[in-house]
């Protein structure tokens, strides 16, 4: 009897045992989670597969692959960056090759692929309307780097997809966006490793709800293809959910970030744009392509209130695309052809001067997925006025917000910056703090999140 | 008895060079392109001398030692003939030979070769005394026949000639002006007493102008026997061929054989005794009018339509436009020579021009005639340099 009860209590402390070691290991990973996974998780190889890349890059996109790959290294994510063409560049913390698809010539037998191409099959007609919209992306002597025809560039770059996963090793297949999403789709299928499709922008924010039925295809391919999809805004899950009816929970959202990886640094150069404040202006800064998305038009129409209350106030549209011309000769039939400046696509340390001189930066886009030179402006302490139909209007809380349509009200912020130094500057601290936070680490953790979900689903 | 009238044109604009939004408040020197593009003014200078300006040059100078009947009127831009003094001091003295022979008569505009007229009585004044104190410093005349930039033309520039003393002024013979009447007559200016028109007889002109080395015409290749035939079968008293002079060496290379063509010209027009050359001011003299001419709108020598819309068709020229005009009195109250002289130079019908977006037919023209990638890019250029004239403006002390 005796021994039985020995035997029981020592049963019943070894289950104590048992449970509470387990009951243990669950409580402290989950506060500590953190800690414990930067020690003992696994390192991933994610083969990833962008458009474009810092220094050559023409919008956004670029930008971000930049601020997410080196924050990824930071967390034990070995990042193979493949790009279509061979660009003059290096980065220490990613490895970058190039599919070079003007070049390679791939040997599909040597690689072993039994596969066909990406649906629906080639060629497509040049789509003249579609290049004119998209910026060129120029190497340094001016050329451009990608063709005339981006469809047939993008299904050339889903063919070498393939090819690229059989010589990389990876745990996972990353792709940015639709250009890039039949690549990751093609790699996947040859690597069995699961598939994140990024989504920064959907065709039906780029086109004002007029998307090219192609690349809507695409698109739609690409995001069901995807083992998991991230959203760069609760919009854009929103977007991809119900224009794609990709099922909600296989959306996560992480939004952009900003550090000194990519926010605009200055020049070598003096502040050139000082003699314009000088005289007496303030400046109010667009800062895009200047494309139906991103609401220029709505811009010009508020600087002529604007203009109406404070002659004093300078507009500067930067940046290049299929709008610019219509918006010069907006400007004039307004009446305000001196008032509105037109410099053109800018980059590195001009980028920086306009930031940094603008009293206000304004971003009236009709829709926008996230919007990530609102982040840019706030991190160098200019104001910013966004519209609520940005994603990134969701992620901040010390900008002005407004409806893109509704000008009366965007000229009214726009005046009640203009006019008081002191909000200017409250606005200007607040901006930098909040700034200082949303940083590309924090993108990364989620992004890393998305992937060590695969673990236990 | 029919006369032969030619007068050339000679002008070459400061081409504003590419001026960026940082460049505003930092550098005010706007037209000193000194790269290896179309915006280096030296540059295209030095060009034009060598391919038209010192050969034509050259060739009158021998036709007029040939031909003691041989005459031609010449109208230089102020800002041309600045430019030649000092870029091409060779070829500016050899115009002035040119005058001292008694045939070449100078002309009289605009010293920068403005549209003032349209935007500002008294600026276009101030300019075309400039340009008379200038070309009375260089050739020793004095302009008696106006011809206002571009040939434009209306009622108005007719009176004022005519208060202003001259004996003639120019216009595009344009077949709406005249409807029935003939360009090879001269005409009184409505409202004028003693100042008469002088009209473009733009087929010739253009045959040789721009017609002369395309191969697409029935009539090419154009020979001095075709053409004087033609000329001597056409019935009136002048017959004015009124072109740009860098039709010879410069738009149509000396390659078309354009050369060969007006050293020939005056000894085969010459064969015709029915047929003489006169200056402006001499048919002026020799003939009476025929008719009095209303030309109630602008009339130009430009394109098919012969209106200022090659300048001012769009809004763009039109707010570079009047954004310009709008620094008069600013800038003349600022008594700043610097400033004063840079505003002027802004005024040059050129650079409007060049912000032409008129693509169809004509725009193949403008293209030619543009040294920037874009009417656009003209547009930016030209806006951002106001911005700095602006600027310097407003530091100056007010008055």
């Amino acid at each position: 009897m005796s021994v039985l009860f020995f035997i029981y209590i020592i049963a019943l402390l070894f289950s104590f045992f048992v449970v509470g070691a387990v009951l243990g290991a669950l409580f402290t990973r989950t506060p500590t989670g953190k800690t414990v996974l930067a020690t003992v998780r696994k390192r991933l190889r994610v083969l990833m597969f962008g458009w474009e890349f810092p220094p050559f890059n023409s919008g956004g996109l670029g930008v971000a692959c930049l601020g997410i790959t080196k924050a990824l290294s930071d967390k034990d994510v070995d990042v193979v960056f493949v790009m279509p063409k061979r660009l003059p560049d290096a980065v220490p913390f990613a490895k970058m090759i190039s599919a070079d698809i003007d070049n390679a010539t791939v040997d599909m037998k040597r690689f072993d692929i039994k596969y066909a191409f990406n649906s629906p099959v080639l060629p497509y007609d040049s789509s003249k309307t579609f290049t004119r919209r998209e910026d060129a992306l120029l190497y340094e002597d001016g050329t451009p780097v990608y063709g005339s025809d981006i469809i047939s560039e993008a299904r050339r770059y889903a063919r070498f997809g393939a090819a690229i996963a059989k010589k990389e090793p990876h745990d996972f297949v990353y792709a940015h966006d639709w250009l890039a999403f039949g690549a990751g789709a093609e790699a996947k299928q040859v690597s069995g490793k699961p598939f994140i499709a990024h989504i920064h922008s959907t065709e039906f924010d780029r086109t004002g709800d007029n998307p090219d039925p192609r690349i809507a295809q695409m698109e739609y391919d690409g995001l069901h293809r995807a083992d998991r999809v991230v959203a760069v805004s609760e919009r854009t899950k929103h977007a991809v959910t119900s224009r794609y009816a990709v099922p909600a929970d296989k959306v996560h959202v992480v939004h952009n970030g900003i550090d000194e990886t990519t926010a605009p640094a200055a020049g070598i150069t003096t502040i050139r744009l000082s003699a314009l404040k000088k005289a007496g202006y303030k400046l109010v800064l667009f800062l895009g392509r200047i494309t139906i998305q991103k609401g220029p038009d709505y811009f010009i129409r508020a600087a002529r209130r604007v203009i109406d209350h404070d002659p004093d106030v300078l507009f500067i549209m930067a940046g290049s695309g299929d709008m610019e011309h219509q918006m010069m000769h907006l400007a004039a039939s307004m009446g305000i052809a001196d008032k509105i400046l037109f410099p053109g696509f800018l980059r590195g340390a001009d980028q920086y001067e306009a930031y940094k001189l603008a009293d206000l930066f304004v971003v009236p886009s009709v829709s926008e997925p996230f919007g990530l030179t609102v982040l840019e402006s706030m991190y160098l302490g200019t104001p910013v006025i966004v519209s609520k139909q940005s994603g990134v209007a969701e992620a901040v809380e010390h900008a002005l917000k407004v409806d893109f349509w509704d000008i009366e009200k965007m000229a009214d912020l726009m005046l009640s910056v203009l006019e008081s130094p002191e909000f200017r500057k409250e606005l200007s601290k607040k901006s930098i703090a909040e700034a200082a936070v949303l940083t590309w680490n924090k993108t990364a953790d989620g992004l890393r999140a998305v992937m060590d979900g695969f673990a236990t689903t | 008895m029919t006369s032969i009238c030619i007068y050339l044109q000679v002008h070459q604009p400061y081409r504003v060079k590419r001026y960026s939004l940082f460049d505003i408040g930092n550098d005010h020197a706007y037209f000193n392109e000194s790269g290896g593009n179309d915006l280096n003014n030296r540059r295209i200078l030095r060009k034009v001398d060598d391919k038209s300006y010192r050969p034509t040059a050259e060739l009158l100078m021998r036709l007029l030692n040939r031909h003691p009947e041989f005459k031609v009127a010449l109208s230089f831009s102020g800002i041309v003939l600045e430019q030649l003094e000092r870029d091409a001091p060779e070829t500016l003295a050899l115009f002035q030979e040119m005058v001292r022979t008694g045939r070449v008569e100078i002309l009289g505009e605009t010293h920068y070769h403005s549209l003032a007229f349209f935007y500002s009585r008294p600026e276009f004044e101030k300019q075309v005394e400039k340009h008379r104190t200038f070309v009375s410093r260089l050739f020793g005349a004095t302009p008696r026949i106006f011809r206002n930039t571009e040939l434009s033309y209306r009622n108005d520039l007719g009176t004022w000639a005519d208060e202003h003393g001259y004996a003639g002024i120019i216009t595009e013979g344009w077949d709406r002006v005249l409807g029935w009447r003939s360009p090879n007559y001269i005409y009184r200016p409505r409202g004028a007493s003693s100042t008469r028109l002088l009209l473009k007889n733009y087929r010739f002109s253009d045959d040789v102008a721009f017609r002369f080395s395309s191969r697409d015409w029935s009539e090419w290749p154009l020979t001095t026997e075709k053409f004087g035939q033609w000329v001597s079968a056409t019935p009136g008293d002048t017959i004015n061929l009124f072109m740009d002079y860098e039709t010879f060496g410069e738009h149509q290379w000396e390659s078309t054989g354009i050369f060969s063509f007006l050293e020939h010209l005056p000894a085969e027009l010459l064969k015709n005794p029915d047929l003489d050359f006169k200056t402006p001011s001499e048919v002026v003299a020799a003939y009476e009018p025929k008719d009095e001419i209303d030309i109630p709108q602008v009339v130009t020598w430009a394109d098919t339509d012969r209106d200022l819309t090659a300048w001012v068709g769009n809004d763009l020229q039109r707010s570079a436009i009047s954004t310009v005009y709008g620094f008069e009195g600013r800038v003349l109250a600022a008594r700043d020579t610097e400033l004063l002289e840079d505003w002027r130079r802004l005024q040059t019908s050129d650079h409007f021009y060049y912000m032409c977006t008129k693509w169809f037919a004509d725009g193949d023209v403008h293209a030619y005639f543009s040294p920037y990638a874009s009417p656009y890019e003209a547009y930016t250029a030209y806006m951002n340099v106001l911005k700095d004239l602006e600027l310097r403006v407003k530091a100056l002390p007010s008055p």
